[in-house]
């Protein structure tokens, strides 16, 4: 959908210049820096799919604002350049370029950047403005737009009537109303108190989850990056250090930079199910001897075991116990003897949503997949672990 | 250090000017002694009290104060019980054209130079000039290629003029929020779009200070261009001061402060000193009996002008 190949910005220098310092080989940022400028992004290479919510992560001055404004160059990039849908924004006529601005990305900003000389309706239907529609229609686009985002009834005020949450609704009604398939967002959610940042969030996810935007999102908050983002791109010094799902990050850092970051995350936030479950130690299927069951069972020590049906959906669980009494009736298989003392959890489940339910029954918790088939258990032991341990242990384990 | 004979040149090239494009100059001279006639005839043509009833009603309507809509009806009745009216008008049309020359001109050099730090460079040095160079030293020039008269008086008072309007366009411009002007550019706006529906509204606060600096440095010009044989109360007062007649330059000086007091509370009022852009626009919108929040895809600013 969008794939950046290796952007590069240098600001306070003329392109010319700017491009020869960077042609000196070893040290690109020392040459450019002697050469009076800012080398702002560094050979940035980076690609997002449809439907995907990719957060771009970083302190200031990390160039993250950059990079994202170089994807509808607002900033035409040093070195590098931008496919969009196949097509190099670079090559781009004005005319082309417009409309990729008008039509095809939307654009939320850090501090709203509302109009304050117009009416919120008049706000968010600047972008239909743009392009030429006639004034009746884009007010009603707007105020459509407007009511996906909690302030249908609110068009007629003026934005400083409004707290900053309510601006920022604003801001993100102005990009949908020209309903684009990329939605850029550079820290929306920073000015706002973390209360109402989170409600922001969740409207975020539900608006991705019914409409399927695409959407850049640009943070400094590695909690919030990790709480709606796909795949998080983190950034330092105009590098990218790492690229990966919150998990992944969290759990493989991939150095002290990044390491340091995520050591202030809420883990319980971002570890999944899947990211702490360990493979079940032992199960069987409906159709099993019960001895044969209770051998392998007392082989492992177990105290009980998940048993799937032929479609590899959870059954139930079989104990020592229920295996005895069914081994005294002289069943062939396990299909009267399942207990159902057991809970189950999606796999993207995360941790501080399960916790309290590792370690309430007799086998530990069950991981299921979409399709309902079991794909791990978490005993309790593995959810300390998890919480307690330095991330790279975690990995060991999984 | 020999003498460098910058008089001289500056002499020989105004001379070259007069005798190659004076035509031009002719020209030009017809075209604003019309306008000057045009405007006084229409301000003339009421009787004064209805004309004195409008400045009220300009003043209440732009200002929204009661003391000074008393203020501005009991005033211009002086003038007329001064029996300056006439020249009042006079002076008024002057500076009206005056002002909306420098503003034409002025504005879109302002927004040139808010755009291009080349042009702002550029054309600093010329505002400098064209401020600080005393007015006499321009206002025989003008002379030179307009003769006696009005005319020289409104060229003088305009080259007077124009500084204030480029320099607070251009501030203004400058001021408003590079993160909104970045998101009008982020939807794909057509070519001059950013400029006209964010960039000058969102200045139209600083813009206006400079029309009101305009319309006011207009004022103090015109007296002086009393000197060049200009009518109006420049006139008046040049008489009286010349032929020691102190109650007569009094008059005549009371009368041009009544008149920059009117002008600069009306203009000042729309420039949003006492409110909000919004209110002003408002004010604006009221002016010319628009509906309010009615969308204008108009400069605001040449509407006001």
């Amino acid at each position: 959908m969008i794939e950046a190949r290796h952007l590069t910005k240098v600001f306070d220098l003329p392109p010319a210049r700017a491009r020869r310092a960077l042609d000196t080989g070893t040290d690109r940022g020392r040459a450019v820096r002697e050469a009076g400028g800012v080398l702002a992004v560094d050979d940035v290479s980076f690609s997002v799919q449809q439907g995907e919510l990719f957060v771009v992560m970083g302190l200031s001055g990390s160039g993250k604002s950059t990079v994202i404004r170089m994807i509808n160059r607002l900033v035409a990039p040093t070195a590098g350049n931008v496919v969009y849908d196949g097509t190099d924004v670079g090559g781009m006529t004005r005319q082309q370029l417009r409309e990729l601005r008008n039509k095809r990305v939307g654009m939320v900003f850090q501090h709203f950047a509302l109009f304050p000389h117009r009416t919120v309706r008049e706000n968010a239907a600047y972008g239909l403005k743009a392009r030429g529609m006639p004034r009746r229609e884009r007010l009603q686009r707007a105020d459509r737009a407007l009511e996906q985002v909690g302030l249908g009834q609110r068009g007629d005020a003026y934005p400083d009537e409004f707290s900053g949450g309510m601006k920022q609704r604003v801001g993100l009604a102005r990009a949908l109303t020209t309903d684009p398939d990329v939605l850029i967002m550079d820290e929306p959610f920073s000015a706002l108190d973390p209360l109402t940042r989170r409600s922001m969030q969740e409207q975020l996810l539900e608006l991705q989850r019914d409409f399927r935007k695409t959407i850049i999102f640009v943070t400094h908050d590695l909690n919030e990056a990790m709480r709606i983002g796909d795949r998080i791109m983190v950034m330092r010094d105009g590098r990218i250090v790492q690229l990966g799902t919150g998990p992944e990050i969290i759990s493989r850092p991939a150095d002290g930079y990044v390491h340091d970051f995520v050591s202030d995350v809420d883990r319980t936030r971002v570890l999944t199910a899947s990211t702490v479950m360990q493979p079940p130690w032992v199960t069987a299927t409906l159709d099993e001897d019960p001895a044969s069951v209770l051998a392998r069972m007392e082989e492992s020590r177990g105290r009980g075991v998940y048993v799937t049906d032929p479609g590899g959906e959870i059954a139930g669980v079989v104990t020592p116990a229920l295996l005895s009494e069914a081994i005294a009736e002289h069943r062939a298989d396990l299909g009267d003897c399942v207990g159902d003392d057991y809970t189950a959890v999606p796999d993207d489940t995360p941790l501080v949503e399960f916790c309290h339910l590792a370690g309430g029954h007799t086998v530990p918790l069950a991981v299921v997949d979409r399709n309902k088939h079991l794909v791990g258990v978490v005993p309790r032991a593995r959810v300390l672990d998890a919480i307690a341990s330095a991330p790279k242990d975690v990995n060991e384990h999984a | 250090m020999p003498r460098i004979p910058v008089g001289t040149a500056i002499e020989s090239a105004l001379q070259w000017l007069v005798d190659h494009v004076g035509g031009f100059f002719d020209a030009l001279s017809a075209v604003l002694l019309f306008a000057v006639n045009a405007v006084y005839t229409a301000l003339a043509t009421p009787m004064p009290f209805v004309l004195i009833a409008v400045f009220g009603l300009l003043a209440a309507v732009t200002v929204r104060s009661i003391s000074l809509t008393v203020f501005t009806v009991l005033a211009f009745l002086l003038v007329v019980g001064m029996q300056l009216w006439t020249q009042t008008l006079e002076t008024l049309a002057v500076v009206i054209i005056a002002a909306v020359i420098s503003i034409t001109i002025g504005v879109p050099i302002g927004i040139l130079a808010a755009n291009s730090p080349r042009v702002s460079v550029c054309v600093r040095p010329v505002l400098d000039f064209m401020q600080t160079l005393p007015v006499f030293v321009y206002l025989v020039p003008a002379v030179f290629f307009f003769g006696i008269g009005v005319v020289p008086g409104i060229v003088a008072t305009t080259v007077f003029a124009i500084p204030p309007a480029v320099r607070l366009t251009e501030l203004g411009i400058r001021q408003v929020d590079a993160e909104i002007v970045e998101a009008a550019r982020a939807f794909g706006p057509r070519p001059g779009q950013v400029l006209r529906e964010v960039q000058l509204p969102l200045a139209l606060p600083s813009i206006m200070t400079g029309v009101n600096q305009v319309i006011m440095l207009a004022l103090s010009m015109v007296v002086v261009a009393g000197l060049v044989g200009a009518a109006g109360l420049g006139g008046v007062v040049v008489n009286g001061v010349t032929q020691f007649n102190i109650g007569v330059a009094f008059e005549g000086g009371i009368a041009v402060v009544i008149l920059a007091i009117f002008l600069d509370r009306v203009t000042s009022a729309l420039g949003g000193s006492r409110g909000s852009g919004r209110r002003a626009r408002a004010a604006l919108d009221m002016l010319l009996r628009r509906r309010p929040r009615e969308e204008t895809d108009q400069v605001p600013v040449r509407t006001a002008a």
